[in-house]
């Protein structure tokens, strides 16, 4: 009995701590929209799911061998009606969920500009997006502010409610650059650009991490993400300017080298254009990565070089 | 002098003997104290002669069957090893406690666990059991090529070896059980794991693409006169598409491998970042691959259950047809998913929604399949035997593995649960709920045919009860901790909050390690028992299809006279028409002979991956010289076949007479 106790303790608990969790309760517009998707799907499946699971024990039971009084029909396979609705139902549901798919899909592209806050707060015409280049490296991360010209590694901040552009891409091997209460998402990828736009609607310290497996030191690949006031903003890309290093090539290629449990700390400035070097694989000029090397100067895919080009986008 | 040692031995050195590692010592011990023991045991029997004569040259349909079923168990125990050792793992580390694997092993494990999971011990499983039943069900002596299925299983014996060694010898890939590059890459891999993992899957993977050939030829030509193609059984039909998948998907894995291996040892660029490779690509092909392999392995489990189903409720399967449009339309569809693997990668939403969408609509005609059964319960008399309690769980387990594999379908959703501990829950639940407990439904079901005897239940039930508590106590805070934001493959966490969860999961796991105990209780208890619990009819089940009309075990030639077929339910039909075995009349019987090539074959292929992998050029080029001379002189060997004589037949037929007789 005590069992039996534990196991409904069990059963009732796994879908509270669920509702709770980072995923069910998220601070960004984009991951809130992701999760209302969730339980819409969820429902829609549960409808179908629901009666199948209640059948089957309840067939299984009443039909059971010692059941004398259950109806016994030895010869009965075929009914069109049945065959008819087993076959509709599914196909019901998974049009609905189909439609949805195709629509949310469309306005949760992470590369789509956000169209909205959150419910019922419009973009700001005068709203400029925050741009940070996100690069995964072995085994932490590097943040690169452009516009305040400051980087850092293993911690991110933006204000609240200001749209943020990432630029993503890695040094070495894939990553997945993920923050659960801000959005889903996106890989990092050598030689390659990925994008993420979302904006993160709660001041607080969220937790982000690589989600795709990248080598030894990839537990220990979390970083802090903040969301604060501009005021707050402002004072934090203070405080990383004063206490930085110069974030120069030489510096980039050993911060590079692989190291775990990397502590969190600020670079006051940054060499100019060290993304767009990072991203084509030529911080190093003289390396066979380089991708300004393939193509030898005057070659036709030369004027590829750009950052679109770089991008994954694939249709 | 060195480079002597090195042309014997290329990289291989002692230091990749893994003497610093405590764990890998005492496992080695265990093991070599095992083996010992085993051969001793053997020896001691004289048991060589016999097995090597009567199983290991073998080429008799069944026994080939029976060692892919030996081989995919003895796999599990090492791949739940695995398992046990990361939830052990992950239920310990966390804050200041790193637990007891380094990254450096713990990283080893969990693509050990996958690679043996998937490639070692359901593709055995799943293939032994074709082996065994499909012949019989469809009233065949053999398959259409016996000495081909001999090769075929050595060969998946040689790359499980290889796995195998790699344990003792150097280490596994480190990489994750798809091996992405870059990280799969020479640069970042540079040591034999990666290596091992190639070579186990080019060789074991030679064996499964031929196997498939020789069931697919099989179902295709060699049907009893009358069987039409909507006469088959539904485990045959099932295993007819399998087959269709595995010869059109094995060749994508082997290229794929092909070019990473050109890659790592030439120094190509197919996948590389540098001088135009993609490693996009590799995840492309290697998912175009994957993602039908899913499919292979779970459309025999819905055969099975299928079978299960119509015996244990005393009624055909509810629309049959449809059942059989249900499976061709997945094995269409499961060649138009596999992008759903990669929605984060940075696809276009078109692109994505495509994919999404025909993930979903897979979802129809597999609804329409549990359907099926559930209206072959209703007005059914439900027998709850071990096959049907595996069935039963099954149909309740795999629904909600297929709703969170729907959830996981929608692409937004996806960027949030993609790589979480969510999406570890759902395959889990897919393959553990739906393939497991179909091979466990498979094993008892026909393990009477195979040896005779039926397996005990008791057993049977205490097994049962503790895998599906245990996998439900293992896999829902699986979930949980995924919509906590969990991702997968970590060795350690922060979060002390989190640790409930992987306690719990832990606990689950340890009720299946009781489980798998009890399975080895099962076998063990029905062996002593095998008097009181020996089927004497060939039918203990009442069942449907024409593998109940042999005696158990059947006769090396299965059938004495080829059934003509009618209806699909054959031998059921042949009950009700009340069915005359023939007691004269035999004719010789045209068989092939045992021939020990296919065990040489797949011997020498493992020294060749092993050369490969150790960088031993010498011995490479010799053990492949060896293989292509073994292969070529087999095919001058003209002495493949005998007559089994009419009073041979004869003989063993009257003793099945006497047997049927004395039972009644």
């Amino acid at each position: 009995m005590k069992a039996m106790r534990g196991l409904l303790l069990f059963i009732v608990a796994l879908p509270l701590a669920g509702c709770q969790s980072v995923l069910m309760s998220p601070s960004g517009d984009l991951a809130r929209q992701q999760r209302d998707l969730i339980i819409t799907s969820t429902v829609l499946m549960l409808l179908i799911i629901v009666p199948v699971i209640v059948l089957t024990l309840a067939f299984a039971w009443h039909f059971r061998a010692s059941n004398k009084k259950a109806t016994y029909d030895p010869d009965w396979d075929h009914s069109t009606i049945l065959e008819l609705l087993i076959w509709s139902a599914p196909l019901l549901i998974i049009i609905a969920l189909g439609a949805i798919t195709w629509v949310s899909t469309h306005k949760l592209d992470p590369y789509r500009p956000l169209d909205q806050l959150a419910p019922g707060r419009p973009i700001p015409a005068d709203a400029r997006p925050l741009t940070v280049y996100v690069v995964a490296l072995d085994w932490k991360w590097l943040f690169i502010y452009p516009e305040q010209g400051i980087a850092t590694v293993n911690e991110l901040a933006a204000p609240v409610d200001r749209p943020i552009n990432f630029k993503i891409t890695a040094s070495t091997v894939m990553n997945s650059f993920f923050i659960p209460a801000l959005a889903g998402q996106i890989y990092a990828m050598p030689g390659m650009e990925t994008t993420l736009q979302a904006v993160i609607n709660h001041p607080g310290e969220f937790e982000g991490f690589s989600a795709n497996y990248s080598g030894l030191g990839f537990s220990g690949m979390h970083f802090a993400f903040h969301g604060m006031s501009e005021g707050g903003f402002t004072q934090w890309v203070e405080r990383a300017k004063r206490g930085g290093g110069d974030l120069s090539r030489e510096a980039y290629v050993k911060l590079a080298q692989p190291s775990r449990y990397e502590p969190v700390h600020t670079y006051a400035t940054v060499a100019p254009g060290l993304y767009q070097t990072i991203l084509t694989q030529c911080v190093d000029p003289g390396s066979r990565s380089c991708m300004s090397n393939t193509h030898p100067a005057g070659d036709a895919h030369a004027g590829d070089m750009d950052g679109m080009s770089m991008s994954s986008r694939t249709d | 002098m060195p480079d002597l040692t090195k042309l014997l031995f290329g990289r291989l050195t002692l230091e990749s003997l893994p003497f610093h590692e405590p764990i890998l010592v005492g496992t080695f011990a265990v093991v070599a104290l095992g083996g010992i023991a085993l051969l001793g045991v053997i020896t001691y029997y004289r048991l060589w002669g016999y097995l090597w004569r009567e199983w290991f040259t073998s080429i008799d349909h069944k026994k080939i069957g029976i060692m892919y079923m030996i081989l995919g168990f003895v796999m599990l125990l090492r791949g739940f090893s695995d398992a046990i050792m990361m939830r052990a793992q992950q239920a310990i580390a966390f804050g200041d406690n790193m637990g007891y694997l380094p990254p450096e092993h713990y990283d080893q494990i969990f693509t050990a666990h996958g690679v043996i999971m998937i490639f070692f011990v359901a593709m055995p499983m799943v293939t032994g059991l074709m082996n065994f039943v499909m012949p019989l069900q469809i009233g065949a002596r053999d398959v259409a090529f016996p000495f081909l299925n001999n090769f075929s299983f050595w060969m998946t014996v040689a790359g499980a070896l290889l796995v195998m060694a790699s344990l003792f010898i150097g280490e596994f890939a480190r990489t994750g059980w798809l091996a992405y590059p870059p990280l799969s890459d020479i640069v970042s891999s540079p040591d034999a794991g990666v290596d091992y993992y190639i070579w186990a899957l080019q060789i074991a993977g030679v064996g499964t693409l031929l196997s498939g050939i020789n069931l697919l030829v099989t179902i295709v030509k060699m049907r009893a006169p009358g069987m039409t193609i909507m006469k088959m059984p539904v485990f045959t039909w099932t295993a007819l598409c399998t087959n269709v998948l595995i010869v059109a998907a094995f060749p994508v894995l082997t290229a794929v491998l092909a070019m990473l291996a050109l890659d790592r040892y030439v120094g190509t660029n197919f996948f590389t970042t540098a001088s135009g490779g993609n490693a996009m690509m590799y995840i492309n092909f290697i998912w175009i691959w994957g993602h039908p392999e899913v499919y292979i392995l779970v459309l025999p489990a819905f055969g099975i259950y299928s079978e299960v189903t119509a015996t244990f409720c005393r009624k055909p399967l509810f629309g049959y047809a449809s059942m059989v449009y249900a499976t061709v339309v997945i094995t269409v569809l499961s060649y138009l998913v596999w992008l759903h693997h990669f929605f984060t990668m940075g696809s276009g939403a078109s692109v994505n929604s495509f994919f999404g969408i025909t993930t979903m609509i897979i979802s129809i005609p597999t609804g329409a399949k549990i359907f099926n059964w559930l209206f072959t319960m209703y007005r059914g008399r439900v027998e709850f035997e071990i096959p049907m309690m595996w069935t039963v769980a099954f149909m309740v387990t795999f629904v909600i593995g297929g709703m969170t594999g729907v959830l996981l379908a929608v692409p937004p959703a996806d960027f949030s649960l993609h790589n979480s501990l969510f999406l570890v829950a759902h395959f889990h639940n897919v393959i553990i709920g739906g393939v497991l407990f179909g091979l466990f439904a498979g094993i008892n079901y026909w393990f009477p045919k195979a040896f005779g005897f039926r397996l005990d239940r008791f057993w049977g039930k205490c097994s049962f009860w503790l895998w599906v508590i245990g996998f439900y106590f293992a896999f829902m805070p699986l979930y949980v901790m995924g919509l906590m934001g969990v991702t997968r493959r970590l060795n350690h966490f922060d979060d002390p909050s989190l640790r409930i969860w992987t306690l719990l999961a832990a606990f689950g796991a340890f009720l299946i390690l009781l489980g798998i105990a009890c399975t080895i209780m099962q076998f063990y208890v029905s062996f002593r028992r095998r008097v009181e619990l020996r089927d004497v009819t060939g039918d203990p089940w009442h069942g449907r299809t024409l593998e109940w009309s042999t005696s158990s075990p059947p006769p090396p030639y299965n059938f004495a006279f080829t059934p003509r077929i009618h209806d699909h339910d054959a031998w059921w039909m042949m009950k009700k028409y009340r069915y005359e075995r023939p007691l004269d009349g035999f004719l010789p019987i045209h068989m092939p002979h045992n021939t020990g090539t296919g065990f040489v074959l797949g011997a020498l292929s493992f020294v060749f991956g092993f050369a490969m992998i150790w960088y031993m050029w010498l011995l490479a080029a010799l053990s492949f010289l060896a293989i292509l001379v073994v292969g070529i002189t087999h095919t001058f060997n003209y002495e493949r076949e005998y007559y089994l004589s009419a009073d041979e037949v004869r003989r063993v037929e009257q003793s099945r007479t006497e047997l049927l007789a004395s039972h009644v």
